[in-house]
């Protein structure tokens, strides 16, 4: 199997391809780089006296590491560039932004004396990450700007703690898309296998082993761990080449242990899937096709493609195996859970069983019907 | 293991795939160290008189034991014994002549001192050890048909069923397979050959028993079956019992 091209392609060159692709796409080569968003500010106060509340908040923004500030002198321009997706964001400051300011700072404890106002912040509805990482970034810069950096003079039984801006993400969204890729790579073990086994059966060699002392089950688990060996082989190809363009995953020597293991029971679960295609499939033209059956569901709602998806998809993500992968190693390597984490542990025995049952029933139905 | 018996006894064998009879009361003996012929035309009922024999079918009804085990009952010690070489070649494209021939040795658990020795020699006597190290998906049809035999016998089987080896090969590498098929004998190897060349079944059979849409029509060694029906040939004897060829001309 594994001299075939085609085959050698899906089980090595397509997992590097596609992790290279989306590295460079989504990652950073060679290192970590910070997530920038580009913000316009429109800055309608700008007049006397107050004006200083305005440009102190807009350098606070500036001073940040994610946000990138343009300035606008009128809204429709940055409307315009906005819906172009040259910014992420538009902050209008709105002409009473200082005064509000200031009538905060002369009465802090008594409301009624506060002049109200409202900033307006438009937002890139294209960019689910403008969308999610720039509204706090404001939140908190504007909280430092108003409240300050030295606690507030009247005592208070709540305090806040040091304001600190909230630490701009250092994680590129290939960092996010990564677990889903290892799940992905192995995802198509289900259409090599079946392939193997329908050529193989198609060309009499299933029946010419058949007439020797192997036993079926001799067979099978033989074929098996040598796949198991193969998605073993491809996610670590496929983890040098994440590593080669700055992925660099949280965790520990277990954390990787069990990443492996995780993906080794993964693995077996695709070949149970594999065997059942085989079953089906009379060529292996159709293998190809049938395979998709299994590959589809799991690659679109449980890989690095189900972060984008709606709630209701990611609620039938969890129907499917490769969600689980993708939310182990996810908890694993970007959120540093450790091993016995029962979110971890609960996702190992979801992988588990569904291998067991896919992998037995695959033997099952494909001794009794797929072997002639 | 060794045989318990040196016999393989057919006893009424009928086996039908829905509605066609392919093998229709078939019964024979073949004896320890003979050389047997099952001759025919395609569809005849050869290939599946063979499958029946290895366990990869089951008698529809009637008896079959290979070495004194029953197919049905005892398939895995009669998996011990034997050695098949398909009709079609089933041989992994991408392995070279020798792995093809190394994994079937240790699909048979053959030492692996044992299988290199015998390996070489099979690989010797076919001619085939200057292309040994090429993947067989390289090799002509003849080649391959070669490596095909080799990995029915490196085990060394007691009982080899041959289904059709030598279709396809020019005449010289025929000979050679023939050749290598008489050696078999000399070591009192038990074979069962399928063919339906005529010459090849005088060539080298004891005996031949030739088959006709399932049913077995003559039975007895090459010569006393030409003399019975006083012909030149076996051809000839068929169409005696037949009125066709063999080989009827498209």
């Amino acid at each position: 199997m594994t001299r075939e091209p085609a085959t050698l392609f899906l089980i090595i060159l397509f997992p590097v391809i596609l992790t290279l692709a989306f590295g460079i796409s989504f990652g950073a080569i060679g290192g970590t780089q910070s997530t920038t968003y580009q913000i316009g500010v429109i800055n309608m106060d700008s007049a006397e006296p107050y004006q200083q509340w305005a440009q102190n908040f807009v350098g606070n923004l500036a001073d940040t590491d994610i946000l990138k500030i343009q300035d606008y002198s009128n809204n429709e321009t940055a409307q315009a560039d906005l819906i172009q997706g040259r910014v992420q964001a538009i902050l209008l400051i709105p002409v009473d932004f200082g005064q509000s300011c200031n009538s905060f700072w002369n009465a802090p404890t008594d409301p009624s004396l506060w002049m109200n106002t409202t900033l307006q912040l438009y937002l890139d509805s294209g960019s689910m990450f403008a969308t999610q990482a720039i509204p706090p970034i404001i939140e908190q810069v504007l909280a430092a700007t108003v409240y300050g950096t030295q606690p507030i003079s009247v005592p208070r039984p709540i305090q806040i703690g040091s304001p600190s801006l909230v630490q701009s993400s250092k994680l590129t969204a290939f960092d996010y898309m990564a677990p889903g890729i290892f799940a992905y790579a192995a995802i198509f073990l289900t259409m090599t296998v079946a392939q193997s086994f329908t050529t193989d059966r198609e060309n009499g060699l299933l029946r010419r082993i058949n007439t020797t002392p192997t036993t079926p089950s001799e067979f099978m688990t033989a074929q098996a761990i040598s796949n198991m060996f193969t998605a073993l082989i491809q996610v670590a190809l496929v983890f040098a080449m994440a590593y080669l363009v700055g992925y660099r995953p949280s965790g520990d020597a277990a954390s990787f242990a069990l990443a492996f293991v995780i993906m080794s029971i993964f693995a077996l679960c695709n070949v149970g899937f594999g065997l059942i295609t085989a079953t089906l499939a009379k060529s292996p033209g159709a293998a190809t096709g049938i395979a998709f059956v299994f590959i589809m569901p799991q690659m679109f709602l449980g890989t690095f493609v189900g972060l984008a998806l709606s709630p209701s998809a990611q609620a039938a993500g969890k129907f499917v195996p490769s969600y689980y992968v993708t939310d182990a190693l996810t908890s694993l390597f970007l959120r540093g859970a450790p091993v016995s984490s029962p979110t971890i542990l609960l996702d190992l025995s979801v992988v588990s069983i569904c291998s067991v049952i896919a992998l037995l029933l695959g033997i099952l139905l494909f001794g009794k019907y797929g072997k002639t | 293991m060794t045989l318990k018996e040196a016999a393989i006894v057919i006893d009424n064998l009928t086996k039908k795939f829905e509605d066609v009879t392919a093998v229709d009361g078939l019964s024979l003996t073949v004896e320890k160290g003979e050389l047997f012929g099952l001759l025919g035309p395609n569809g005849a009922g050869k290939t599946t008189t063979i499958n029946v024999l290895s366990g990869l079918l089951k008698p529809t009804t009637g008896s079959v034991s290979v070495g004194g085990y029953d197919v049905e009952k005892e398939p895995s010690e009669i998996k011990e014994l034997i050695g098949v070489c398909p009709q079609d070649t089933a041989v992994f494209s991408y392995l070279t002549g020798r792995e093809n021939i190394e994994l079937f040795g240790n699909l048979h658990a053959m030492p692996k001192e044992k299988l290199k020795k015998k390996t070489d020699e099979l690989l010797e006597k076919m001619s085939l050890v200057s292309d040994a190290k090429r993947r067989v998906g390289k090799y002509s049809g003849g080649m391959r048909r070669r490596i095909n035999l080799i990995m029915a016998l490196v085990h060394d089987p007691e009982i080899a069923f041959l289904d059709e080896p030598t279709v396809g090969m020019d005449p010289q590498s025929r000979r050679a397979v023939w050749d290598f098929i008489k050696e078999l004998k000399k070591q009192s190897k038990t074979v069962i050959l399928t063919t339906h060349y005529m010459e090849e079944a005088e060539e080298l059979c004891d005996r031949v028993g030739i088959i006709d849409y399932g049913k077995l029509i003559a039975l007895g060694a090459p010569e006393k079956l030409k003399a019975k029906f006083e012909t030149k040939n076996l051809e000839e004897v068929f169409i005696q019992l037949t009125g066709r060829r063999i080989r009827e001309e498209l």
